[in-house]
């Protein structure tokens, strides 16, 4: 496959880890964060921190827009399920998060017409084909897929189409990579920036990371060959003492981002002034609503929705697991109340968060089972 | 958020409008294209495909560009300025934009 | 060798999708509900087929469900599947299929030319598989109880002389043999739903293995410890449950694990793991190390087999596991899904 198998091309790979064994100082530990958890599910998919020395500690930010949503966001979501003029549309993402009673699937088995759809614009296509029926598109992500959703809500207001709704959980990496930089017992040495979310939002608005805060952050690919190569490039800024912005994946990413994106965002969404992000709290400006424009079109107003608060329980160490503080493995929760299958935290409800990822692709290597003669 | 792969355009299409027919390997599907045609894009051009929406158009110089660099990590540091020099510049914050075709 | 064992206790309050998907809520089920209730104290881990003696004749039997939708699709259809796949059941588990029989629960509705092409498309597989359909029964359901048409088969066949399957007879050191390409038919079958709205050149996988396993067993039936066909779940589940039946770990050579471009394409861009999906016209066998290549040439030999592959090796670690691993030394564990695997964007 073009532009995928060269960056996985075993040679290279091998090469790159080798300098990366070159570069890092045995006297130093290194602490480096991948934000986004499509890079978290790249780094266990393809094993790559076998690849690195054991001084190089990869820690596994916010980064997953299933995750940090509240189960009661899920909740208000699922309410609108439960009028059967509605079809409920979500990314396959969302099918087997839980909410209070029960997950998408687990509702659609009750007789709720869920439906998976890979794109806002096949929910769109299903709200044209169904005259009589309502959809509802329960949008997720950061501001990777909320121009896509942007796009298709501009498409339903040119060609009227008024049996569509959005209910938008859409939030934004910065607020979210500032809150981990805020917070007291923060131990980052540097960023492995989001490659996707960058296309959109250029690589501009991470500069007071850099600046500010003295982090190199380096955006990075998702192949083997693309994350490698971005540890090489922040070891080489920490061994420098250096702390700058650069972009690893060019091929895609460019140094202002997607103008066309930016506008089409611009022109539906505005800022929600706070949000909720479960295991973080409460953010100000990180996430999106639709503007007035679209009013019409807001799952939010369209509905009445409950609205309630619901936390996870106390012993979830979600927090202190997003800010490196503790490993997945290190919560009380881990493997035993919370697993994958019946996930108590947000970092094991998506097979991208922290502790999924861990639980799915890693830690049965560790443990070493005896067995019977 | 993340899951985004590259694709070749194989056709323009008028309906629906903004869209292109796109292939990965054998697969194909229509793909809204709104948010490259400002890159301007055509049959053969690589873009980068996210639920159904072209988010950004490959640069094949800048691939080979990084394929290249890696290639020679490992060998002595004259021969790495070298290729600094005719590649984008690593170390440069702000690096040089390049213009589409 | 004894297998690592846990007490499995079936607690959900209803029954799930997740629960037919063939992954670990299918076999909490199974292990949890079914077998201490029908099957008694047997500690013979679960096959594909149950081997039986009758009067001194030993057997195998078998029994299986087709629902799919749509009924029809590249590559085949409900009635092929049915066929093929209780064949492919009884093969695996080391017998010559002979005689079948059908039942059929449709909807009222359904077209009979529907029905009919069917009941042909069984009948053109009966014989292209030398297996007779014996009888069977019909009921039909109110509209809307049936997703047009469900299939159950059962099947019996003889044991092929000389093959001892069983996931205890494994040892470090055995190789781990997969027959042909995967994903083929799941995304097929994805694709032929039209929600999705890709194309692709594919076409289910759909066929008899019996002539596979057959030259298989013929060159390497002493050293033959144990086949199953990755059916729902894929190689990653049929792989699991063997590791977990034998209480050792199969380690995986990612890169030597033959997967159709379309199919690699269509999992990229969904987020699959070609590992998770249905096949059903492969199977997996574990042979001794020393009949390796001549189980290997065996096969790639037989008609349709010449996509066999080594694909990985039984190890003592990590115990009931399975781990791939790249040609640059990245690891993983690969696990069973749950239910089915679902498209993501994330």
């Amino acid at each position: 496959m073009k532009y995928i198998d060269e960056f996985r091309e075993p040679e290279l790979i091998s090469k790159t880890a080798e300098e990366i064994r070159r570069l890092a100082d045995p006297g130093r530990h290194y602490r480096m964060m991948e934000v986004c958890g499509g890079h978290t599910h790249a780094i266990y998919r393809f094993g790559l921190k076998g690849l690195l020395p054991p001084n190089i500690e990869l820690v596994h930010g916010p980064g997953c827009p299933v995750c940090v949503l509240p189960m009661g966001r899920i909740d208000d979501g699922l309410s609108m399920a439960a009028d059967g003029n509605v079809i409920f549309t979500a990314f396959g993402d969302m099918m087997r998060v839980p909410g209070t009673h029960g997950s998408p699937l687990e509702h659609k088995a009750r007789g709720a017409d869920i439906r998976i759809v890979y794109s806002p614009a096949d929910a769109l296509k299903l709200a044209r084909a169904n005259p009589g029926r309502h959809v509802m598109f329960f949008a997720i992500g950061f501001e990777t897929t909320a121009p896509s959703t942007a796009l298709t809500l501009m498409r339903a207001k040119a060609e009227g189409i008024r049996n569509f709704s959005v209910f938008c959980n859409h939030v934004t990496i910065i607020p979210a990579i500032r809150a981990i930089l805020d917070s007291p017992d923060m131990r980052i040495d540097a960023f492995i920036g989001p490659g996707h979310v960058s296309t959109v939002i250029g690589c501009r608005p991470y500069e007071w990371i850099a600046r500010h805060e003295g982090k190199p952050i380096v955006v990075s690919g998702f192949e083997p060959l693309d994350v490698l190569q971005s540890v090489v490039m922040l070891l080489r800024q920490l061994q420098r003492g250096e702390a700058k912005v650069e972009n690893q994946y060019r091929r895609v990413v460019s140094w202002d981002g997607n103008r066309a994106a930016l506008k089409a965002m611009a022109e539906v969404f505005t800022l929600r002034s706070y949000f909720e992000w479960r295991g973080m709290g409460f953010i100000s400006q990180s996430a999106l609503a639709l503007n007035d424009a679209y009013a019409d079109w807001d799952a939010e107003k369209r509905f009445s929705i409950p609205g309630i608060r619901v936390t996870d329980p106390k012993a979830a160490q979600c927090g202190e697991v997003l800010k490196g503080v503790l490993k997945p493995a290190q919560c009380k929760l881990f493997g035993n109340e919370c697993t994958p299958e019946r996930p108590v935290g947000a970092l094991m409800v998506s097979s991208e968060g922290a502790c999924a990822a861990y639980y799915l692709y890693e830690h049965r290597k560790n443990m070493l089972v005896a067995i019977p003669a | 958020m993340c899951l985004a792969i590259p694709g070749k355009i194989i056709s323009l299409g008028d309906d629906p409008a903004h869209s292109a027919l796109i292939d990965v390997v054998g697969v194909r599907r229509r793909v809204d294209v709104s948010l490259v045609e400002p890159d301007g894009i055509g049959p053969g051009d690589w873009v980068l495909i996210h639920v159904g929406f072209a988010m950004s158009k490959l640069r094949e110089q800048d691939a080979i560009d990084q394929l290249r660099m890696l290639t020679v990590l490992g060998e002595t540091e004259a021969a790495m300025e070298e290729v600094r020099g005719y590649s984008a510049d690593v170390d440069d914050p702000q690096p040089k934009e390049h213009s589409s075709p | 060798m004894a297998a690592a064992s846990t007490k499995v206790r079936f607690r959900d309050a209803q029954i799930e999708m997740a629960h037919g998907a063939g992954g670990k809520a299918s076999r909490r089920l199974i292990e949890g509900l079914f077998a201490p209730i029908l099957f008694g104290s047997s500690s013979e881990p679960l096959g594909d087929a149950a081997h039986i003696s009758m009067n001194g004749t030993r057997l195998a039997i078998t029994a299986d469900s087709f629902v799919v939708s749509p009924l029809i699709f590249p590559g085949g259809s409900i009635g092929e599947l049915a066929v093929n796949g209780t064949v492919n059941d009884l093969a695996v588990s080391g017998a010559r299929a002979e005689t079948l029989v059908v039942t059929f629960v449709l909807e009222a509705g359904l077209p009979t030319e529907v029905l009919e092409t069917e009941v042909r498309a069984m009948g053109r597989a009966a014989s292209a598989a030398g297996v007779a359909i014996a009888g069977g029964d019909t009921k039909v359901v109110e509209h809307g109880k049936a997703d047009r048409m469900y299939i159950t088969t059962a099947g019996v066949g003889r044991l092929i002389p000389g093959v001892q399957c069983s996931a205890r007879s494994a040892r470090p050191g055995d190789v781990v043999l997969l027959s042909g390409p995967i994903g083929d038919h799941g995304i097929t079958i994805l694709l032929a739903r039209g929600e999705l709205d890709l194309e692709a050149d594919l076409c289910s996988d759909t066929r008899p293995v019996l002539p596979m396993v057959e030259a298989l067993a013929e060159a390497a039936a002493p050293g033959l410890r144990w086949m199953r066909d990755p059916t729902r779940g894929g190689v990653a589940t049929a792989l699991n449950e063997f590791a977990r039946d034998c209480g050792l770990g199969v380690f995986l050579y990612e890169d030597q694990v033959p997967v159709r471009d379309a199919v690699r394409g269509a999992c990229e861009l969904l987020g699959l793991d070609p590992l998770h999906i249905a096949n059903e016209g492969q199977f997996l066998a574990v042979v001794a190390p020393e009949y390796g290549n001549r189980a290997l040439k065996s096969l790639q030999r037989t008609e349709g087999g010449y996509g066999a592959r080594i694909i990985g090796e039984v190890r003592e670690q990590p115990a009931c596991a399975v781990l791939a691993s790249t040609t640059y030394g990245g690891t993983r564990i690969v696990d069973m899904l749950v239910g089915d695997p679902l498209p993501r964007i994330c």
